[in-house]
């Protein structure tokens, strides 16, 4: 049998210092590398993030709690959405992306590996400038203050008349430096993809995940910086007395809401796209037939992208746009629904007919595929604007995005990594805990997110540090806390999982899950080169057809 | 003119009927004391705006949860049918790479439900937004403050703060409420969920909106758009009066304050400190805008924009350190001695 | 199990796909393309919108000559990458130092003129809405020139110590696309600026 390895004689390999191996790691441009490094400081920050999310769920335990000034939860949910968003699921994505993408393609490496190293970088010292501000900022209150100022930083409250100090200097600063280390990723992406697939395989050829990274760093490139334009117009508001969004000069805080949610919105599609990538190549996988309708979706990614650039002022319904502005982003949002949904019906084309292993990649996928299509129903409901009147704002919206964040991209990115842990590592995650881990967190999400969305029906605001009792609202958010911790243990037999399974996991070998794209014709780990000879493909799935060379899919290609 | 009428639904009237009970049945029970509608609950309008999102929303909820069971029904069948049972002995299934037919009805049948829905939406968006004022309509003007909200009525000479008194509205003959939303700092949102959707009030960006509560009573709310450290404790009272009620406050509200002469002493305290930069009292030297008009503090029933009711206690530990109730309000503790603080408190007592 | 699948004769010599440089410069205009519209956008909302101080129509002067020079520069740039081309090297390199001195007197000129409006008119970046705008948006693209020039100062220095050959003319012509956008966004500045905004 060949094997793609180049195979080093026994006795060369040998342990290195720890010191050597740190220095590796800092200074490495390789992607899977860089991969592994975005995805352990997402996992940090995820923690990080998760015990931000307690703080603020043990505040909301019943009305009138005080486990935490009002300041303090402020700066929690705050630093909590910067975190999960910036510097978690970004992060995480890119990572996979990273690794992933020259793997599919058959490439040695990305295509400025260099830039690649950098960007990580910079977005990791974003993530440490934001949380720096925790030392150096002094807000409202004094130093050592985060910033407190909501993840969206509405305008004049992120003002210097209204965030004296340098705690929403550090906010600003982090997104500018990250957003800079992303603009540099998705052109490192575009340029991968583009330039760098082995022969025969044409675009139409490339597996979904490399597309859907295609068409999300696009968007990047598109989305990003409007909120870089921002930040930088809101810096010289706040230090050179500039008056962008100085309400008492002229300026519009209306404006910021634009810019900012023309990047804000494009941002989620940037975020659950590659999540859709997982599912395109999972769900196939373990129903054991090809995606259904690989075109459409191909042509339903490129349209979202689109479409999903037109939507934002769905998230300024409330501020007093005119019934004509009102109606045109209703249009719009529910249009992009279309696109959407389409790619849920593929996904249970996919598993119709098949022949379904309920592994636990499967279980996660199923899961996401349940809890995707009730986030997108209940984002329909709020794009009547009307309806959305009375839901935005109110923990509604919250129960909504959550479901959309946790239950579609975090279930998506689980799946994930039971799917390709073994590629990285060369080890299998245990399938005993990763059904604890996820039986777990179902529950935990469930009990949460569900009963989340019945206080904002019952008119309960988001960003409040406490609330009335006599509003029917304290059992239910007694509710919603609980859940959070059941999904904190979850997280914690995932973390287990991914420990103990390094070392004790068992032999995964190339391909443990009998898969068809590229990176399962490779060792696990794979050799630093990748491969040994550029491969050459005929079909969507090369190795199916080198399983079965009796009934080849370039055959009905 | 015509006020927008409540239409009846497009939906079997039996339909709606079960739904219009159910959900706020279901929020109810799901709620502290079991008995529903404690004020906020979006599924219990009471003004007409209100009601045409619950209308709308309810032809939403039932298009949306019909997709809802097609598709997890087809999850669930699909995941029960096409399991792989223990060892297929390595075959795979038929490999089927899509249906350009089966594509096209699931692209063009969410297309359509997407033109219904539109529609349907767009009417009410139109009804609301573009309902011209009546002649009979009251005119308020809302100012958000952090954290309060001063209430004026340009047309009686009325400025009062946190509890807004509106007329009830018949249906027959309607005098709705109109609302000027402005802001004098950072952004706010006003949230009365059982008598209209929220609008936002943003400093340099006038807003309007308007309710015709057809019921009396009392009506909750808060701010909904995050204003800084109280956001939390800038709630909302609306008093929907009847005829009667109404013209009696609105004459109490116009006049100037009480003076009692028991009081003289804390108004010297109100008036030599720095109170009066910030309050007003109608009929005194007192006419600061920063703070809530104080003319007939005592004709409301909370203080600090509901963080807390309008005792003497309460309003003792307010004055004296507002902190205590309320941190990050932006009133200062004013440092009196005690004698200073019961005289002012026995002062603002006065002022009904 | 190999990966090299039934392998297509012509395959691995048919394949051509585009040169990376470009396809990352390309994205790298995207992205600035997008940061610099929000910025007209918003210079183009707060027209007219100032509620005191000095307004474009009385202190503007449209900088007719600076442009001229910028615009020549993209002109020198694309034939001095033409000539790298052909081996022309000694051509190459004056067209270069060409390209730098229009560039920069460009810049000299953007300098000129807010010295003007500094200390003749009192207008700056805190005077009121236009002053903000104004300053932004052009300051923007004056540090985007200057990022320009500081990279063709580089390639001048190796091209004068004869490192630069045709081997180097694909990295130049992806420097000369850089040096083109901000051309382009020049045109668009100037025409919302000194057209559209007086």
């Amino acid at each position: 049998m060949s094997s793609n390895v180049i195979t080093v004689p026994v006795g060369q390999a040998e342990a290195r210092p720890w010191v050597d191996e740190l220095h590796q790691w800092v200074t490495t441009v390789d992607h899977k590398r860089l991969g592994i490094l975005y995805i352990a400081s997402a996992l940090l920050f995820l923690v990080i993030g998760g015990v931000e999310a307690l703080i603020i769920r043990i505040q909301l335990m019943h009305s009138h709690n005080n486990f935490v000034s009002p300041e303090v939860f402020n700066r929690m949910f705050t630093m909590h959405g910067t975190t999960m968003i910036f510097f978690v699921a970004m992060p995480v994505l890119f990572g996979f992306a990273n690794y992933l993408v020259p793997l599919m393609i058959g490439a040695r490496d990305m295509a400025f590996p260099r830039l690649n190293a950098f960007s990580f970088w910079l977005s990791f010292l974003g993530a440490l400038l934001l949380y720096f501000s925790l030392v150096g900022g002094s807000g409202l209150y004094g130093a050592g203050n985060a910033p407190d100022v909501g993840w969206w930083s509405y305008a004049p409250l992120g003002a210097r008349a209204f965030s004296p100090g340098h705690s929403s200097d550090y906010w600003t600063l982090s997104l500018l430096v990250s957003g800079f280390g992303s603009i540099g990723t998705a052109i490192n992406i575009i340029a991968t993809i583009l330039c760098l697939r082995c022969p025969g395989m044409k675009l139409n050829r490339m597996p979904l995940l490399v597309w859907m990274n295609l068409v999300m760093a696009g968007m990047v490139l598109l989305a990003i910086t409007p909120l870089s334009a921002a930040q930088i117009m809101l810096l010289i508001d706040r230090y050179l007395g500039g008056h962008f969004f100085d309400t008492q000069a002229g300026g519009s805080a209306v404006l910021w809401m634009h810019f900012f949610w023309i990047f804000g919105h494009p941002e989620v599609y940037v975020l659950i796209i590659p999540c859709f990538a997982f599912m395109s190549e999972i769900i196939p996988v373990f129903s054991r037939k090809p995606i259904f309708g690989y075109p459409v979706m191909v042509a339903a990614t490129v349209c979202i992208a689109f479409v999903s650039m037109s939507v934002w002022a769905h998230h300024m319904f409330t501020i007093g746009m005119n019934s004509y502005a009102n109606s045109f982003f209703t249009l719009t949002t529910m249009a992009v629904g279309v696109p959407t949904g389409i790619k849920i019906f593929n996904w249970i084309g996919t598993m119709w007919g098949g022949r379904i292993q309920f592994k636990t990649p499967m279980l996660f996928s199923i899961a996401f595929l349940f809890q995707f299509l009730i986030a997108g129903l209940t984002g329909i409901m709020m794009a009547a604007s009307p309806f959305d009147w009375q839901l935005s704002l109110s923990y509604f919206v919250v129960a909504h995005f959550h479901y959309v964040i946790v239950g579609g991209i975090l279930f998506a990115l689980f799946g994930a990594f039971y799917y390709w842990y073994p590629k990285m590592t060369g080890r299998m995650l245990s399938e005993r805990l990763g059904k604890w881990h996820f039986w777990l967190f179902l529950i935990g999400f469930h009990l949460t997110f569900d009963v989340m969305h019945i206080p904002g029906i019952l008119g309960m605001p988001r960003r409040i540090y406490t609330y009335e009792p006599g509003r029917g609202w304290d059992t239910l958010n007694l509710i919603v806390s609980i859940g959070a911790f059941i999904q904190a243990i979850a997280i914690l037999v995932f973390v287990a999982n991914l420990i103990i399974s390094y070392f004790k996991g068992a032999d995964a070998g190339n391909d443990p899950w009998d898969a068809w794209t590229l990176e399962w014709s490779i060792s696990s780990p794979p050799p630093a080169y990748n491969f040994a000879t550029v491969p050459t493909v005929a079909s969507r799935r090369p190795l199916w057809d080198e399983k079965h060379p009796e009934d080849p899919d370039s055959r009905y290609e | 003119m015509s006020m927008p009428q409540m239409r009846s639904s497009t939906l079997p009237f039996l339909a709606r009927t079960i739904l219009l009970l159910f959900l706020p049945a279901v929020t109810g029970w799901a709620s502290e004391s079991g008995s529903y509608s404690p004020g906020t609950n979006i599924f219990a309008p009471a003004s007409t705006p209100a009601k045409s999102i619950v209308d709308l929303s309810i032809f939403v909820l039932v298009i949306t949860g019909i997709i809802f069971l097609v598709v997890v029904s087809l999850l669930l069948y699909s995941i029960v049918k096409f399991r792989g049972r223990g060892m297929d002995g390595g075959r795979e299934p038929a490999q089927v790479y899509g249906s350009m037919q089966i594509e096209l009805a699931w692209t063009i049948i969410p297309i359509l439900i997407v033109v219904v829905l539109f529609l349907a939406t767009a009417r009410v968006i139109h009804a609301t937004q573009d309902a011209p004022e009546p002649a009979g309509a009251l005119d308020v003007i809302a100012i958000g403050h952090q954290y309060w909200w001063e209430f004026r009525y340009p047309k009686l000479g009325i400025v009062t703060a946190n509890e807004l008194h509106i007329p009830v509205s018949d249906p027959g003959h309607p005098t709705p409420t109109f609302l000027q939303l402005l802001s004098a700092d950072t952004d706010h949102s006003f949230w009365v969920p059982e008598l209209a959707g929220k609008t936002d009030l943003i400093p340099n960006h006038p807003n309007r909106m308007w309710m015709d509560p057809q019921r009396t009573g009392i009506f909750l709310g808060q701010c909904a758009q995050y204003c800084g450290t109280q956001h939390a404790k800038m709630l909302l009272r609306v008093s929907v009066d009847g005829p009667d009620d109404f013209a009696s406050w609105v004459s109490v509200q116009k006049k100037a304050a009480v003076e009692d002469a028991g009081a003289i002493a804390g108004r010297r305290v109100f008036e030599q400190n720095a109170c009066m930069n910030c309050h007003r009292v109608d009929g005194t030297s007192a006419d600061g805008r920063f703070g809530p008009d104080l003319t007939h503090l005592m004709s409301r029933s909370t203080i600090a924009a509901g963080a807390a009711e309008n005792t003497h206690d309460n309003l003792r530990l307010w004055v004296q350190d507002p902190s205590a109730i309320k941190p990050g309000s932006l009133m200062p503790a004013m440092k009196l001695s005690d004698a200073d603080l019961d005289a002012v408190v026995s002062y603002m007592e006065t002022l009904h | 199990m190999s990966a090299t699948t039934a392998p297509l004769p012509n395959a691995a010599e048919n394949w051509i796909l585009p040169s990376r440089g470009k396809v990352a410069m390309a994205g790298l205009i995207i992205a600035e393309s997008a940061i610099f519209t929000i910025f007209v956008v918003a210079y183009l909302f707060y027209l007219g919108k100032s509620t005191t101080g000095p307004t474009p129509r009385e202190v503007l002067e449209t900088p007719i000559f600076y442009t001229i020079c910028l615009l020549s520069s993209s002109l020198t740039i694309h034939l001095a990458a033409k000539s790298l081309e052909r081996d022309y090297i000694r051509l190459f390199l004056g067209l270069w130092l060409l390209t730098i001195a229009l560039g920069g007197l460009f810049l000299y000129g953007t300098a000129q003129e807010w010295h003007r409006l500094i200390y003749e008119h009192g207008l700056t970046i805190s005077t009121n809405l236009f002053g903000t705008t104004y300053y932004s948006l052009v300051g923007l693209h004056g540090f985007h020139v200057t990022a320009g020039l500081i990279m063709l100062l580089i390639v001048a220095v190796f091209a004068l110590s004869g490192r630069v050959g045709v081997k180097q003319s694909g990295r130049i012509e992806v420097l000369s696309m850089y040096w083109h956008f901000v051309d382009a966004v020049w045109v668009v500045v100037f025409t919302v600026v000194y057209v559209l905004g007086r």
